[in-house]
């Protein structure tokens, strides 16, 4: 399974979608977040792998 | 997906721009797309001082960072709001404290304005009656403090992290109401129009804010995450994200929205609003106003002290 991290809030989803797939599967927006693992930026296309921890970074800011 | 320079792994893909980059080639594109906005707008020149207000968010440290890789002569100016009992402002400065230690000639002032004008926005905003809606007092806050010390500080400009987000935002906004008076003044740069108001440049204007929180992930830059809590479910956030909706279905609308207002600008679409306002100098703090008497910002403190 990956994990996917957002705020507080954290999913298992399974392996092997892509990383834009797995963005709206938890029901946020791909361009309003940017996704990371193991502390480097990975681009929409990546296919997540068993074990992942995916932390998707917010990049809106109302200010 | 590949890197279009280098063939490696792509951190990013710019769809607007059908480009995808790795990490190394990303940071470079930044940088240059940055000095080409600097130079298309005119915004300064490498002898200018540059005054660039941060927040300890992502856009305004990415800014600075860029601003310092480049080469200009660029001091931050941290204004303490003294938001959510100061905590949310001591958490933000603690980022910029951050920040400028760990990079070498990256020098910062900060305004405080409990401490140097006796109130923080809050409180302010409290006594005048705006406590439920901040921002807009927040916002002539800033404005005031940043004239006063880019005049005082004999700087050239003052640069801002706003966004390609953030104009396009405040386009549809201004749009939407027909707001031609805030159109007019809508641009990458607002020229000095009074020795003691600085030209205000906004370097990132041709940056999508994807792009800039990306620089600020791969370059490592710790920044404050959580928003203002004035700003959570603000308007702003309402116009972006419908932004985003045209955008995921037109790759570039964003861009070509923005674009294309400066050009129709450029025209004379807003010709009439340009007309330049005739400024007086304000009676308390000399700063220019365009009513008689006293400033905007000279009105708030004096109304304070009626209701106080």
């Amino acid at each position: 399974m990956v994990k996917v991290i957002f705020r507080d809030k954290e999913w298992e989803l399974r392996a092997g979608m892509t990383v834009r797939h797995a963005i709206l599967k938890v029901g946020l927006h791909p361009l309003a977040v940017l996704a990371v693992r193991d502390g480097k930026l990975i681009n929409e296309a990546t296919i997540t792998r068993r074990d992942d921890v995916i932390r998707l970074v917010a990049v809106m800011s109302g200010g | 997906m590949k890197c279009k320079k280098c063939g490696g792994v792509a951190a990013i893909n710019m769809r607007q721009h059908k480009l995808a980059l790795c990490e190394e080639h990303f940071l470079e594109w930044i940088l240059k797309q940055t000095q080409r906005a600097i130079e298309k707008y005119r915004m300064f020149a490498p002898e200018d001082r540059i005054l660039v207000a941060v927040s300890g968010g992502k856009d305004s440290l990415s800014l600075w960072d860029v601003l310092l890789r480049l080469g200009y002569q660029v001091e931050g100016l941290y204004i303490h709001l003294g938001i959510s009992g100061g905590g949310y402002s001591d958490s933000s400065l603690e980022y910029v404290e951050r920040f400028a230690a760990a990079r070498e000639g990256a020098r910062f002032r900060v305004v405080s304005l409990k401490a140097d004008y006796g109130q923080s926005v809050p409180e302010l905003a409290q006594m005048t009656h705006r406590g439920h809606k901040p921002c807009a007092l927040c916002g002539l806050v800033k404005r005031h403090v940043m004239n006063r010390v880019a005049y005082q500080g004999g700087y050239d400009a003052i640069a801002t992290g706003h966004n390609l987000d953030d104009e396009a935002a405040v386009l549809m906004q201004n749009t939407l109401h027909w707001q031609a008076g805030y159109l007019a003044r809508q641009a990458p740069v607002l020229p000095s129009t009074h020795p003691r108001l600085a030209r205000k440049v906004k370097p990132f204007v041709r940056l999508y804010e994807r792009e800039t929180a990306a620089y600020a992930i791969v370059r490592g830059i710790d920044y404050i995450y959580d928003e203002c809590p004035h700003a959570v479910g603000s308007t702003t956030i309402f116009y972006k994200s419908l932004l985003n909706q045209l955008e995921s279905r037109s790759p570039g609308a964003k861009l070509s929205f923005y674009l294309s207002f400066l050009q129709a600008k450029r025209e004379g679409l807003l010709a009439v609003q340009e007309e330049a306002l005739e400024l007086q100098d304000c009676q308390n703090c000399g700063q220019p106003t365009t009513a008689p008497g006293l400033c905007a910002f000279c009105r708030l403190w004096e109304q304070r002290m009626d209701s106080g």
